[in-house]
């Protein structure tokens, strides 16, 4: 089965999304990510988008929901490296992706959830 | 290829998941063709995902059309989205933001018809929906 890769960087999962997702494997992430923060005991995911064309409203909630999951099990999510034309595009689509955190690359993201680390 | 007003139909199938994907894929390869700005790229595929999905989701499958077209000196491209599903019996419901049938975030409808320059709707009970939008040029 078609798989997104997670990669595990001390207590961090690191994502990064290369391909067109459709909407199972989109699923699918959400189920694996939230799988490994309990069974890696992460504090933090990282969700790397720079390589995402479009983020539509099946993707955003995908964000979303995995933020909100992440929070209930004790891990902070901080998605980064959002291209202009998406960020323009989803407020337009009216996704304001409520809860989530953002930074601007994968470096800035990971100082953010190291900042927070307990 | 010198894509007019006369120009052919793509028309896709809008039966699965990958479906959408490559709607997506074909929908940006005619947008590079007629030149149109990144943002401008990006608010279109987005809006064609969303009744890519609606197709799918909610008339139970369907096709896409695609066309190149010519207006009073303008091109653009146009998309339509056709199922024979159980169409929509209250459209301005449906367009409302928030407003969902079907569990999801009741975006996309009133999110495509803000992100496309011309929207119209067509459906009833029973007779399933068409959804036609189009980007032009500004030149």
């Amino acid at each position: 089965m078609e798989r997104i890769p997670i990669l595990r960087m001390g207590r961090l999962l690191l994502v990064t999304i290369q391909v067109d997702m459709h909407d199972r494997l989109a699923m699918t992430l959400q189920d694996d990510l939230t799988n490994r923060i309990v069974n890696d005991r992460a504090t933090g995911v990282l969700i790397d988008i720079s390589a995402l064309d479009i983020v539509d409203s099946f993707i955003g909630r995908m964000i979303s929901n995995t933020a909100a999951m992440a929070k209930i099990l004790d891990a902070r999510t901080v998605l980064v490296g959002m291209q202009p034309a998406v960020a323009i595009t989803l407020v337009e689509l009216g996704l304001t992706l409520e809860g989530v955190s953002t930074a601007l690359n994968v470096e800035l993201g990971i100082k953010l959830l190291q900042q927070d680390n307990r | 290829m010198t894509p007019g007003p006369e120009a052919a139909t793509n028309v896709l199938p809008l039966k699965t998941d990958e479906d959408v994907v490559r709607l997506r894929k074909q929908v940006r390869e005619q947008l590079v063709a007629l030149g149109f700005s990144l943002i401008e790229q990006t608010k279109m595929i987005t809006a064609a995902s969303e009744l890519a999905r609606n197709t799918l989701r909610y008339g139970g499958g369907g096709e896409a059309h695609i066309n190149q077209v010519a207006n009073e000196g303008r091109r653009g491209l146009s998309l339509s989205f056709i199922d024979q599903g159980p169409g929509i019996e209250d459209v301005n419901l449906a367009l409302t933001d928030g407003y969902t049938s079907g569990g999801g975030l009741g975006l996309g409808l009133s999110g495509a018809k803000r992100l496309a320059d011309d929207f119209v709707i067509d459906t009833a009970p029973g007779r399933g929906t068409t959804v036609k939008i189009a980007k032009w040029k500004i030149f």
